[in-house]
């Protein structure tokens, strides 16, 4: 990745659809050869900025610019950016290798050369044997590949990804996720990638962009969205949380379930409220004692690598997720070392503007 | 479909084929090749070779018609298909409107548009133009033609566009493709079956038609199917002349189906829709 060379900026970008805002003034950086994802729940307005993207959305308002350059006003066929669509959007009418060729043919390349390239192409998504099938006879992750090979043999600047591996099975999706991340770092080009699956987003990108209710809640890798969520809501969203709320005394200092306790975190008001994050698999389970929150076990469940624990602390549940086994009924301690303790604002939008994680 | 279900489902059809269809095409065949006593004979058919330069005529007319109605019907369906729901309905419903007003009824509508003091004329005089001559021309059996005919064209069409979706239109100009290079690159070719269903379903009514050319046309616009009509119930009738007058036109409609017949049949191996 090119930290230094911005290939997409979007500025103060909004939209709205039918009198309702469906995005709210976004910003965002997009480097050359990062791998970025868009990463919220249904919609959040994903979608809707990556068409922005890819010119088939105007933005009301805003500018997005493409290398330095205002690029709002340029239709989608004179954009270095090229899609790979949801539901694939492949040309019915041609076979495999015509669908391939189908952007070479257009700025009237040799015949020698696209059959080198599709070739090529087909050879990088492993369909060198499909030259001339139907597309609507292959199954869901050859017409992907089909789709993938489609874009990139048109050597774009970016590639836009919206949900490209929604509709495989689960074994597949792994295996294509893995393919892409390695096509992306072969051939060098930025991937714009939109997803509501958390885990596909933190495995693959570079840079994951948190969005929710049209605005941007968190940008950054995804050891930041993950270890230092900025808000509740990043926070619940990604991987599993204890969400409790607190009131944040004074700096290192936050009182939650009844106790005092020694956090990491400072900058907040004297005695503001807010929320406290706590990571199932941060919690340590001890024996009960006066020096810990202390609860009794309501329900364990065997995860594989981990047991799930549901421990009732006077009236607040808390998961924790732990290697060694404990029996219901069980009383416990819970031990939160300070930085296992994230506090954050309040959720509303007002936090969301100063992102936590620095952009890389 | 129907060879997948049980056998009997399809008998009331064969019936209904034999006695409407088949049977008529039988009779139409003896006559052609019998003479008024009901011995074989090919003077009939030899006879009929006088007629090819009216052919010739309701060929190039109906083709004329057809092509207006193409040229006409094409970006219509086209941009009807991509409006919203509601509104498709709506115009499917404005297409059908007139189909429900009598074929006779509509065709005597246009005489009254056309007519040399019809609407047309007076407004053109009303505004000081000199008068035109619209109706006994060919154009204006063209036109009642396209009239007639053009929501068999716009229909097909329409229904063949629908199955085009947006996001393809997108992925070619994601792709690079302009308007022009989309409409060709990707919307011909998956309308194709639709061109050619509308384009079978305005030839073959337009080419045979009596009613358009007797009541618009004049006596200068002679069709096949005016011939015909003469020869079953007009003054020089001759079951066995209009018999084999009727058989040429068929052998027209047949070749031109199988032409095209042909074309959909070809395009739909690598295109089904
Ligand atoms: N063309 C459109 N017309 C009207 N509403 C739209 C349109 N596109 C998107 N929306 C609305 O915008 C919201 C965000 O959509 P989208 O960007 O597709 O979200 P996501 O991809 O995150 O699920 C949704 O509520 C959707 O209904
Ligand atoms: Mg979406």
């Amino acid at each position: 990745m090119d930290q230094n060379k911005k290939i997409i900026e979007l500025k103060g970008i909004s939209k709205s659809f039918d009198g309702e805002q469906i995005l709210k003034s976004i910003d965002l950086d997009i480097h050359d050869k990062e791998f970025v994802t868009l990463l919220g729940p249904s919609g959040c307005g994903k979608t809707t900025t990556l068409r922005i993207i890819g010119g088939f959305v105007t933005p009301d308002a805003g500018d997005l610019l493409f290398l330095g350059k205002r690029i709002n006003d340029v239709p989608p066929y004179k954009r270095k950016v090229n899609t790979v669509f949801q539901k694939y959007a492949l040309f019915p009418h041609l076979d495999v290798f015509e669908n391939v060729a189908f952007g070479l043919r257009l700025v009237k390349t040799p015949e020698k050369e696209i059959v080198r390239r599709v070739r090529e192409m087909l050879a990088l998504v492993n369909l060198s044997d499909f030259e001339s099938r139907r597309v609507d006879l292959l199954s869901g992750g050859q017409q992907q590949r089909v789709a993938i090979a489609r874009a990139l043999v048109n050597q774009p600047k970016v590639l836009l990804l919206d949900e490209p591996l929604g509709a495989l099975d689960l074994k597949l999706r792994k295996e294509m996720q893995y393919e892409l991340k390695k096509i992306q770092q072969r051939m060098g080009i930025t991937f714009i990638y939109v997803t509501h699956d958390q885990e596909e987003a933190l495995t693959m990108s570079d840079t994951v962009v948190v969005m929710n209710g049209g605005l941007i809640h968190q940008i950054g890798t995804p050891q930041d969205i993950y270890n230092e969520p900025i808000n509740a809501f990043t926070a619940s969203f990604i991987g599993e949380s204890n969400i409790v709320p607190g009131i944040m005394h004074r700096d290192c200092l936050v009182e939650f379930a009844g106790r005092d306790f020694v956090c990491v975190d400072g900058g907040f008001e004297k005695d503001e409220p807010v929320d406290v994050v706590v990571r199932p698999e941060d919690v340590d389970i001890v024996a009960a004692s006066d020096e810990y929150l202390c609860g009794k076990v309501t329900s364990v469940t065997f995860k594989g690598v981990h047991y799930e624990m549901r421990v009732d602390c006077g009236g607040t549940t808390w998961r924790v997720h732990s290697t060694d086994f404990t029996p219901i009924g069980s009383l416990v301690g819970l031990r939160l070392t300070p930085e296992d303790i994230h506090i954050m604002h309040k959720s509303d939008a007002s936090g969301v503007k100063n992102y936590g994680g620095a952009q890389p | 479909m129907i060879r997948l279900n049980a056998k009997w489902t399809s008998y009331p059809y064969i019936v209904w084929m034999l006695l409407f269809t088949i049977l008529p095409l039988l009779l139409v065949v003896y006559f052609a090749f019998t003479d008024s006593s009901g011995a074989f004979t090919l003077d009939n058919v030899k006879q009929s070779a006088l007629y090819i330069p009216t052919l010739v005529n309701s060929i190039y007319l109906a083709a004329l018609a057809t092509l207006f109605c193409l040229v006409l019907a094409y970006p219509f369906a086209f941009i009807m298909s991509r409006l919203s729901f509601s509104r498709q309905k709506m115009m499917s419903m404005l297409i059908m409107l007139p189909m429900w007003m009598n074929f006779l009824l509509r065709t005597y509508a246009w005489q009254a548009i056309l007519e040399d003091n019809g609407v047309i004329n007076t407004l053109l005089t009303a505004i000081g133009l000199p008068p035109a001559t619209l109706i006994n021309t060919s154009g204006a059996v063209v036109l009642g033609m396209v009239y007639n005919y053009i929501p068999f064209m716009i229909l097909p069409l329409y229904s063949i566009m629908t199955k085009i979706d947006k996001s393809i239109l997108e992925a070619s100009s994601d792709l690079g493709a302009g308007f022009f290079a989309t409409f060709r690159r990707v919307v011909l070719p998956l309308s194709l079956p639709g061109i050619v269903s509308g384009v079978t379903m305005v030839f073959v009514p337009a080419v045979s038609t009596f009613v358009i050319s007797g009541m618009l046309g004049g006596s200068g616009n002679y069709l096949i199917g005016d011939l015909i009509e003469v020869q079953f119930l007009g003054n020089s009738y001759d079951l066995n002349a209009g018999s084999a007058t009727s058989l040429l036109l068929m052998v027209v409609v047949l070749i031109t189906m199988a032409i095209f017949s042909r074309f959909e049949t070809e395009d739909s191996e690598e295109a089904l829709v």
